[in-house]
């Protein structure tokens, strides 16, 4: 659905973008990670034929982005990243007129307009001048713009920028729902949004892609991959860090708080491989007393900023 | 040409949901009839015709019509719907042309509501029609042609003053290639042919024709071809502004 083959783009000698390929199927939602000025919004930009790519080509649903732009971008749904509108437009009339420019007439335009005001939610705003509404609803009504058309593929830039908890859920569960007959491509620096709505990450460094998986396989990178969240009751003369630093598989313990009661721990393995039961066990043999202890699936920060600093060190 | 009329409307609607179309109206009527009876004497002519009313459009043009056309792409490169409208999927010529339809169309709305000076002449005397004709169709193409040049500097920045007094630049010359004082000079300077073909890029030395009621078709196309010529190379100014 989304091919990128060796796309490249220089700003001046600044190379903002270089050779990335990647593949996008049906169904996918992937995440584009990254720093600030990591490429990722250059990368969608060229996407949607907004930049034309220094060298490299593209293909949505088999239209190449350089030669058949129009093609290409009538399958695009496309949230900017500043999500802009038109301020002195009403949010109804906003979407009339974007679904006129992409050819949409009469019966099918109405029906459109209705199904995206109610799957974005703003049924409630849609006589309401966009200039007068918050942040949350702006970029809605950029997002519900982007969906007008039924696209097949949809390049959401930073889609949850600037909404409340309860909005992201909401634009989060859209997501999902939309993902089933579609390919998605998310661009976010949330990194808690990978984890609950992509199916595939990648993460651009430097105009590079540095990382490429499903978040489980990001996550399993990552240091704290089947580490032990640990809380335990303080007991005198028992030094619970040097019980658990004598178990073989363990690489290190990180003190987390403690008071009078309790102390709680990090325990990491080497190699991220699973320790709960051996853990377990000798903490039981020890008769350490266990307030709290469940296993990390890893922590996708770390595995950021590991994949994004090392790369630019 | 899919989605020009769509681009047309709201581009037309834009102007009226801001104060520009109010403040440039009435000061267009304001300033053409006072120029018209103050600094004209239409009184004094004892003329029944329109020639001295038209004889100020291209200096009232020189500062209004910049001001109809610096939005029109400065505005979508600031607020950021520039990436929206150029990613839907149509030719970038298509934005341009329905940019350029809405101011033109526009103008000319302002250039209608100047009739009562049409009635206040033929109340006055017995004006030829003809000249009053081709007097509003030069008036209209020119006030085209200056649209073109200030749409083209719109989209080469995000800054409405930049792009109103590029074009005021650039459209105060093609005046005063024109300009009587200059040509003057200029035939001093140069041989006869050398100004001539200087003068002829002017828009007053082709306004002037049409305006005395002489429909040149030479003058036709000079206007029509800086409005194509403008639009391309507008065209032209977006995709490599994209491509920086």
């Amino acid at each position: 659905m989304i091919e990128v083959i060796e796309i490249s783009r220089n700003f001046g000698r600044f190379q903002a973008v270089s050779n990335v390929s990647f593949q996008v199927q049906k169904s996918e939602v992937l995440g584009f990670l990254g720093p600030n000025g990591a490429g990722k919004s250059t990368t969608m930009k060229m996407l949607t034929g907004y930049l034309q790519p220094s060298s490299g080509d593209a293909l949505i649903c088999g239209h190449s982005v350089t030669k058949q732009s129009l093609k290409a971008r009538a399958k695009i749904g496309y949230l900017p990243e500043s999500a802009p509108s038109y301020g002195e437009m009403q949010v109804e009339e906003f979407l009339r007129f974007a679904g006129k420019v992409r050819g949409l007439t009469g019966e099918k335009l109405n029906s459109q307009i209705e199904k995206v005001l109610e799957d974005t939610s703003l049924q409630t705003v849609r006589k309401q001048l966009i200039e007068t509404l918050s942040k949350g609803y702006r970029q809605r009504t950029c997002l519900a713009q982007s969906l007008l058309h039924d696209p097949l593929v949809l390049l959401l830039d930073e889609p949850t920028d600037g909404l409340d908890p309860n909005q992201k859920y909401e634009v989060r569960k859209l997501i999902s729902q939309l993902k089933e007959d579609r390919t998605i491509l998310v661009s976010t620096h949330i990194l808690e949004e990978v984890e609950a709505i992509c199916t595939r990450a990648i993460i651009l460094s430097e105009g590079k892609i540095v990382g490429d998986g499903t978040p489980e396989e990001l996550l399993s990178k990552s240091v704290y991959h089947n580490a032990i969240n640990l809380k335990i009751s303080v007991k005198p003369n028992q030094n619970v860090q040097q019980i658990l630093l004598g178990i073989p598989s363990v690489e290190r313990v990180e003190i987390q708080s403690s008071n009078y009661q309790t102390l709680s721990f990090v325990v990491l393995a080497k190699q991220g491989q699973p320790i709960l039961e051996e853990v377990k066990e000798r903490l039981d043999q020890q008769n350490v007393k266990i307030v709290e202890m469940y296993v990390e699936k890893g922590r996708l920060d770390e595995v950021f900023r590991q994949m994004t600093i090392v790369e630019a060190a | 040409m899919n989605g020009l009329v769509p681009i047309f409307e709201r581009e037309l609607y834009a102007y009226f949901r801001s104060p520009v179309a109010y403040v440039f109206i009435i000061v267009f009527l304001m300033a053409s009839t006072s120029c018209t009876f103050f600094l004209g004497g239409f009184y004094e002519s004892q003329q029944a015709s329109l020639e001295i009313f038209f004889l100020f459009h291209p200096w009232l043009y020189l500062f209004l019509i910049p001001a109809v056309g610096m939005r029109l792409w400065a505005e979508e490169h600031r607020s950021g719907t520039a990436e929206l409208l150029l990613t839907f999927p149509i030719h970038p010529f298509t934005a341009v042309l329905g940019k350029f339809l809405a101011g033109w169309i526009f103008i000319g709305l302002a250039l209608l509501l100047t009739f009562p000076m049409i009635i206040t002449v033929n109340y006055l005397g017995q004006p030829d029609p003809g000249p009053i004709f081709t007097g509003y169709l030069g008036s209209f193409l020119m006030a085209g042609a200056y649209l073109a040049i200030s749409i083209c500097t719109s989209a080469l920045t995000k800054n409405q003053v930049i792009s109103f007094i590029l074009s005021v630049v650039i459209c105060l010359i093609l005046v005063l290639l024109g300009w009587g004082v200059l040509t003057d000079s200029l035939n001093q300077l140069f041989p006869v042919w050398i100004a001539d073909l200087i003068s002829q890029f002017s828009f007053t030395t082709h306004f002037d024709a049409i305006r005395r009621g002489v429909i040149d078709f030479r003058d036709v196309i000079y206007f029509c071809s800086i409005i194509g010529i403008m639009l391309v190379l507008n065209v032209r100014i977006l995709t490599t502004r994209e491509s920086r």
